[in-house]
């Protein structure tokens, strides 16, 4: 469904992403995991076009979407939900769902905001709270929420667990569940090796932005230290 | 207490209209980050546009309601036009370049308004419904007024109804907030933005229209309600409707009191009140910080000029110097002009490139340099030397005065604030006939009997103004340059090394106004006088043109440029009567060609040849 090929990428003239190449299977959670400053959003941004890669190639969906406009992109069914979750904070909850909100892809039912308050009981408990007044859990329900209006077919979520209540981070572990039988495709960004095999089939480990190791999720735990040095 | 009623009607008829032009500029900019100068040429062309159709209509209350409506649509449509050929291309282009390009449209406008509607003023005749007026109090005041009144809230009430009610609504704010995200969630921006401005395009154009029952139709009201409409933007925080609206009443009621209270000042009543929001609260009064939306390019590191490029400035000095023996007066007065101007510029440079403290008033140093040596000469009868000290030392310490409010601000806020600043001083200079001579300026300021012979005055022009400049160019390779590059790059890490960054921008921003206050006194002497238009924007803008001519990021930009500049401002003025048009057209072309100037480019080439 998505096949990322040698992608490099520059902040200025620092070389970020030197080489970046993965793939993933419709319907498959696969987890890029690396540390601090290893390029894990630095990835995101170059697939959903906010970062311009210099060079590779991204396949999604059929097509290279690499340098493509970040909207295009969006469109062609790619979500992203950002490390920051970037919430509109003066909308409500119902505004913010409304912005993300795009027509069902073809054959497949669309996210109502029904649906998305099943997913996240909290948000369906205050529709009409502006997005600056929520927690920061509240918050990253919210900004997936948001994407998933959209009727994503692949949705990017860069470390949802991050500085989260442990109560939080289960319940975004089984909403990432939920997702995936839905068969909505999820590529997650984390440093979280729990909250990481808990919801993923594969890991892509990424240093200094190279992808150095790929395989199943039940491989990276024995193989972690060497790579993740916990 | 009848009279202050009376006032405070007038004031907030003035809100209104001042409310509809300033909510079109708002609006834009909470979404594009473009502060548009050309807002000000749509309220003008609104004007015009209303005035063409108004008296080709029967003069009924509904037609004119009409007609007013159809101003406002005509302006969105070219608010439109203007949006997809030109601001489209430059959304993520430097602030400064952004002014800049749309002051390019406010000159080509003017040019177009005066070939189409001609110079007099146009005022519309009055039916008798537009004069008749109500007594309140025992007092009559004007029937349209309290209609103008009205019409503020109406419009604040729709416009809050469309941007709460409506999905496109919803999409502006967010878009408002976080363009990126807007985008990343599927959003087309292009669509947004292009109905966005022509919406304060409309805006725009009905506020003009409407100013015409109590006014004309006039060629000079596009950069006067711009200068106030950016005002009550800053006033009321960067992309706040409600906040526009609040600082459209302060500044309208101010404007109304003041001019019974100080007459002939009201303007230092609206900077001082301005002055006062931004120190108590550095985003107006309902704004907030702007978040970093744009690419910001990383800013070049000033380098030193290559050998080459050393010999031919050597090379060109020697020319300069030998000059006077060959060139007649014309070319000898152009060529004081020029280093006049190169000492212009490089003041401005130094405080914005290094400094990275963009200004939009930078000529307020050079006309209070110029009325200083003026004045000294003419009042004083000091003798000239004495004149020339003390523009620079004037400049300068107001300018450290002044300074005071402004290193503490940073992009957009600082240059409106130096804008207002310089029309402030404009005003002054212009109003206090006793001292100035109002708008016919100081007169017959002419060199001490020894440097009487243009020639010698020119060598000493030359020589005062490269001395600054190089001395400029010494104090930014000193260690004070580098702490100035420092808090430039990154505050923070220049105040955890203990640099103190609002004392070293303070003495930049004081330098930069003294140099230019100097360069100005040379003016005073070189032309025999003095004029409020010295002060002018389109001076200020004089001076940006050469510094991003030649490119902020080069020591060298701002010679190149302010040289490049006037040979091209002197030439535009003999090829055409529309020399305001070219100018505009070739502002607009350079900004969309070359944003990083001729020295900038031309070091790129240079670079890159060097690399491949
Ligand atoms: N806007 C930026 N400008 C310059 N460097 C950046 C920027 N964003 C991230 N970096 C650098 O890029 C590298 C990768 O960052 P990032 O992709 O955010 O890593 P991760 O998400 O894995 O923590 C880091 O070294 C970081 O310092
Ligand atoms: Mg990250």
């Amino acid at each position: 469904m998505l096949e990322v090929e040698d992608l490099h990428a520059h902040y200025g003239r620092a070389h970020i992403l030197q080489g970046v190449s993965f793939a993933i299977a419709a319907g498959e959670v696969l987890v890029l995991i690396g540390r601090n400053g290893a390029g894990k959003t630095t990835t995101m941004k170059s697939l959903i076009g906010l970062v311009r890669p210099t060079s590779g190639a991204i396949r999604f969906a059929g097509a290279d979407i690499a340098g493509a406009e970040t909207y295009r992109i969006a469109r062609a069914g790619l979500g992203y939900v950002p490390e920051e979750r970037r919430i509109f904070t003066d909308l409500t909850v119902m505004q913010n769902l409304e912005v993300g909100k795009r027509p069902a892809r073809a054959g497949r039912d669309p996210w109502t905001p029904r649906q998305l308050f099943t997913l996240f009981p909290n948000l369906g408990e205050m529709p009409t709270r502006p997005g600056g007044r929520m927690s920061g859990g509240e918050q990253q329900m919210l900004a997936i929420a948001r994407t998933l209006m959209g009727n994503p077919s692949l949705v990017l979520l860069d470390e949802p667990s991050e500085g989260l209540a442990p109560v939080i981070v289960e319940q975004m572990a089984r909403a990432i569940l939920a997702l995936k039988r839905e068969g909505v495709t999820v590529l997650l960004a984390e440093q979280n090796l729990h909250f990481a095999a808990r919801v993923a089939d594969r890991a892509a480990v990424i240093e200094t932005g190279r992808i150095v190791w790929t395989g199943g999720i039940a491989q990276l735990a024995s193989e972690a230290g060497r790579y993740l040095g916990v | 207490m009848n009279f202050l009623l009376l006032q405070a009607l007038t004031g907030l008829a003035a809100a209104s209209s001042l409310f509809l032009v300033s909510a079109g500029l708002t609006v834009i900019f909470g979404v594009t980050r473009v502060v548009n100068f050309a807002h000000g040429s749509l309220y003008l062309l609104g004007a015009y546009i209303g005035w063409s159709i108004l008296t080709r209509l029967p003069t009924d209350p509904g037609w004119f309601v009409l007609g007013i409506l159809l101003a406002g649509a005509a302006t969105a449509l070219l608010g439109l036009v203007l949006e997809t050929t030109l601001l489209r291309r430059i959304y993520r282009a430097p602030e400064l370049l952004q002014l800049l390009a749309t002051f390019g449209v406010v000159l080509m406008v003017q040019d177009i308004a005066l070939k189409i509607w001609g110079a007099q003023d146009l005022a519309l005749p009055r039916p008798r419904w537009l004069r008749a007026s109500v007594i309140l109090l025992g007092e009559r005041f004007p029937q349209f007024d309290l209609a103008l009144i009205a019409i503020g809230p109406l419009v604040l009430l729709l416009l809050w109804l469309l941007f709460t009610r409506t999905r496109w609504g919803t999409l502006v704010r967010a878009a408002t907030q976080d363009r990126d995200m807007v985008a990343a969630l599927g959003v087309d921006q292009r669509m947004l933005f292009t109905s966005v401005f022509a919406l304060g395009a409309a805006l725009a154009g009905i506020g003009g229209a409407l100013a015409l029952p109590d006014g004309s139709a006039n060629l000079q009201m596009d950069l006067s309600i711009i200068t106030d409409a950016f005002v009550v933007v800053v006033v009321g925080g960067l992309g706040s409707l409600p906040g526009a609206f609040l600082a459209s009443l302060l500044i309208g009621l101010l404007q109304a009191f003041g001019i019974v209270l100080i007459p002939g000042a009201t303007s230092i009543l609206v900077f001082a009140v301005m002055a006062v929001v931004l120190v108590l609260r550095p985003h107006g009064l309902l704004g907030r910080a702007q978040p970093v939306s744009r690419a910001e390019a990383p800013p070049s590191v000033v380098r030193a000029a290559p050998a080459s490029l050393r010999w031919a400035g050597v090379a060109a000095l020697a020319l300069a110097i030998a000059a006077p023996l060959v060139v007649g007066p014309f070319a000898l007065s152009v060529l004081t002009e020029m280093a006049v101007a190169v000492l212009f510029a490089a003041s401005l440079h130094f405080m914005m490139g290094p400094g990275g403290m963009p200004s939009f008033g930078h000529a307020a140093w050079f006309g209070i340099g110029a009325y200083t040596a003026a004045l000294a000469a003419k009042s004083l009868a000091l003798p000239m030397p004495a004149g020339m000290l003390l523009a620079p030392i004037v400049a300068g310490t107001v300018a450290l005065l002044f300074g005071w409010f402004v290193v503490r601000l940073s992009g957009v806020y600082l240059a409106m604030l130096t804008l207002a600043f310089a029309q402030i001083v404009w005003a002054v200079a212009f109003q206090s006939t006793g001292l100035t001579g109002g708008d016919n300026g100081v007169l017959g300021v002419w060199p001490a009997a020894w440097a009487a012979d243009p020639r010698v005055f020119y060598w000493l022009a030359l020589a005062v103004c490269l001395g600054a400049t190089l001395a400029l160019r010494r104090v930014l390779g000193s260690p004070f340059g580098y702490a100035l590059r420092a808090t430039r790059d990154s505050p923070l890490r220049a105040a955890a090394i203990g640099l103190d960054d609002g004392a070293i921008r303070l003495a930049a921003f004081a330098v930069a106004g003294a140099c230019a206050g100097l360069s100005g006194g040379i003016a005073a002497y070189s032309k025999g006088s003095v004029f409020p238009s010295f002060i002018a924007i389109g001076h200020s803008v004089d001076a940006l043109l050469m510094v991003l001519l030649g490119g902020v990021g080069t020591l060298a930009g701002p010679v190149i440029g302010a040289l490049a500049y006037t040979g091209l401002y002197d030439a535009l003025l003999l090829a055409t009567d529309l020399w305001r048009f070219a100018l505009g057209a070739i502002i607009v072309v350079l900004v969309l060609a070359f944003p990083d100037g001729i020295a900038g480019t031309a070091q790129r080439l240079w670079l890159r040849g060097r690399e491949a």
